[in-house]
């Protein structure tokens, strides 16, 4: 077999595959993924406030592949876990890293997908310009974002049940992503909350996209310290709802 | 080598107090169809999941193609079909077979698969537009797809109906062909006494019988009888041929082998015996036979 053949056969990229798919026909998820984010930034920078275009493209490209990763593993897992199928893959001989590695690249096609969607509006309708190490920074940051949220999607998909997941993590979520000032600067929130910002992980994301983007000189350590903080958390979360999930 | 090909030894399996398998022994041979019957609850689905590695054993040992099934190289020797597949019903039946090969180091091209389950012209079909039958089939594809020594089946025909789920039984059949060792779960004693080379019996935990189907049936029940008696029951129970026994007031119902002994000694027992009727037993009376022996089910 030639290398691409190996490839192809490979339970990695399978897993992949069946993953992107089961995502993108799945109108439930694709839908609101990818046009929630790009329609919100459409309205709320590009026509409205258009002389933010620039960083709201940070802020809501944020937004949307913090979502793409929370649902695709938080509900994701929470239903194919509760439907049997990870029981079939169980007992099948299936190496689960595949099944995540799969599940993350497919969140992370996604992320992609909104965040090109996202530039493209901006330097078309928004009068966006950046320097293109800018661009591939601001793209870089924002999939690699992914792992995280992924990390905390499935240590709740594992805890959760298929029925309360949806509802917890949009109930996380939308908080989050409002008190992390993803649509509105955290700047102009009331006073009392504005404090609560440097305990989110969404601000630290969209503060390094910023960063790296040129739009906003930040702490850019300290947001990557608090990432990797978070990341370390979420994958601490994760394997112990999964040593939980393979006692059960 | 005449290993057997699955093999269970004192196994014993407890949800917190609850006790769902008690020191189960099972063995089967290499190509050979063993039927694990037995009603709902009786821990059918427990042991499944302790021969596929799901579970691991409290007590006891087990042994699948010649391998400790917690082991993912054992399972790659292992095809399954579970009584729940939750499959991604928006991916197609060919994106669903390549899925599957990629996990087994010598994986039956795509089609050869699909055609043993007689399912080439679903490759497709989205998983969510298949009917029942169809959908069972391209799992029993799945499940070959491996071309696993080794195949376990938990109810593969629940909710089929009979020509589906006799098609079904067919094609399983025919995998004893390719030197597949098979364990089929079910609760259809027809199907198992049609499809088995051996069954074995679980109720509440325990083996309570096994052998060939044929020594099986030559313990069941033939004949249904109902009388009006005053024989109590251990005297009925004593009868020649009699296999259960249950009681309403002073009418008995009788479940026979050989109707004809049977009805000469109950009235040579009891002359004054009235209301005689004798219908043909039914699967369930023979299953009833087997999971409750006669006396203790004394009323």
């Amino acid at each position: 077999m030639n290398a691409g053949a190996r490839f192809e056969h490979s339970a990695h990229w399978q897993f992949t595959r069946a993953a992107f798919l089961g995502l993108w026909r799945m109108p439930a998820y694709s839908l609101p993924t990818l046009l929630f984010p790009v329609g919100f930034y459409v309205f709320f920078g590009l026509l409205m406030n258009p002389a933010f275009a620039q960083w709201m493209l940070a802020t809501f490209a944020t937004f949307g592949v913090v979502g793409t990763a929370l649902f695709a593993f938080g509900v994701g897992v929470a239903m194919e876990r509760s439907q049997g199928w990870w029981l079939l893959l169980r007992a099948a001989p299936t190496p689960f890293s595949a099944v995540l590695a799969g599940k993350l690249a497919a969140v992370m096609g996604f992320a992609l997908m909104i965040v090109l969607i996202m530039a493209w509006l901006a330097a078309v309708f928004g009068g966006v310009r950046l320097e293109s190490g800018q661009w591939l920074a601001l793209v870089a940051v924002l999939i690699a974002g992914t792992l995280p949220f992924s990390l905390l999607g499935l240590a709740l998909g594992l805890w959760l049940s298929p029925n309360a997941a949806p509802a917890i993590i949009n109930v996380l979520y939308l908080p989050l992503a409002l008190l992390s000032g993803l649509w509105i600067p955290v700047s102009q929130l009331p006073a009392m909350v504005q404090g609560l910002a440097v305990w989110l992980p969404p601000y630290h994301l969209a503060g390094l996209a910023l960063h790296v983007s040129g739009t906003h000189a930040g702490p850019w350590l300290q947001h990557l310290l608090a990432l990797a903080a978070f990341t370390v958390l979420s994958a601490g979360l994760a394997a112990l709802a999964w040593r939980r999930f393979k006692g059960a | 080598m005449n290993h057997p090909a699955i093999e269970a030894s004192g196994l014993s399996y407890r949800y917190g107090t609850h006790s769902a398998l008690q020191g189960v022994d099972l063995a089967c041979a290499p190509g050979r169809l063993l039927a694990l019957l037995g009603p709902n609850g009786a821990g059918k689905t427990t042991l499944v999941k302790l021969l596929l590695g799901v579970f691991s054993p409290q007590q006891g040992k087990v042994r699948v193609a010649g391998g400790d099934p917690r082991q993912r190289a054992t399972r790659t020797g292992i095809g399954t079909m579970l009584q729940i597949s939750g499959v991604p019903e928006n991916l197609s039946v060919a994106e669903l077979a390549d899925l599957f090969a990629s996990l087994y180091p010598d994986p039956l091209p795509r089609m050869a698969a699909l055609g043993l389950a007689e399912v080439e012209d679903l490759a497709k079909r989205r998983f969510g537009q298949l009917s029942g039958g169809q959908r069972q089939r391209v799992l029993l594809a799945l499940a070959l797809i491996g071309q696993p020594g080794v195949l376990v089946l938990d109810e593969p025909g629940s909710g089929l109906d009979p020509a589906s789920r006799r098609a079904l039984g067919e094609l399983i059949r025919a995998q004893r062909e390719r030197a597949t060792t098979v364990l089929l779960c079910t609760h259809d004693l027809e199907e198992a006494a049609r499809l088995a080379d051996e069954v074995v019996i679980l109720d509440r935990g325990r083996v309570i019988a096994s052998g060939t189907p044929s020594e099986l049936t030559r313990r069941l029940p033939e004949r249904r009888v109902r009388c009006r008696t005053n024989l109590n029951t251990e005297r009925l129970a004593a009868l020649p041929g009699c296999c259960q026994v249950s009681r309403d007031g002073d009418v008995a119902e009788i479940l026979v082998r050989d109707v004809n002994p049977f009805l000469q000694a109950l009235l040579a027992a009891d002359p004054l015996m009235s209301d005689l009727g004798v219908a043909g037993a039914s699967l369930e009376d023979a299953f009833l036979t087997l999971t409750h022996p006669p006396l203790k089910e004394a009323a």
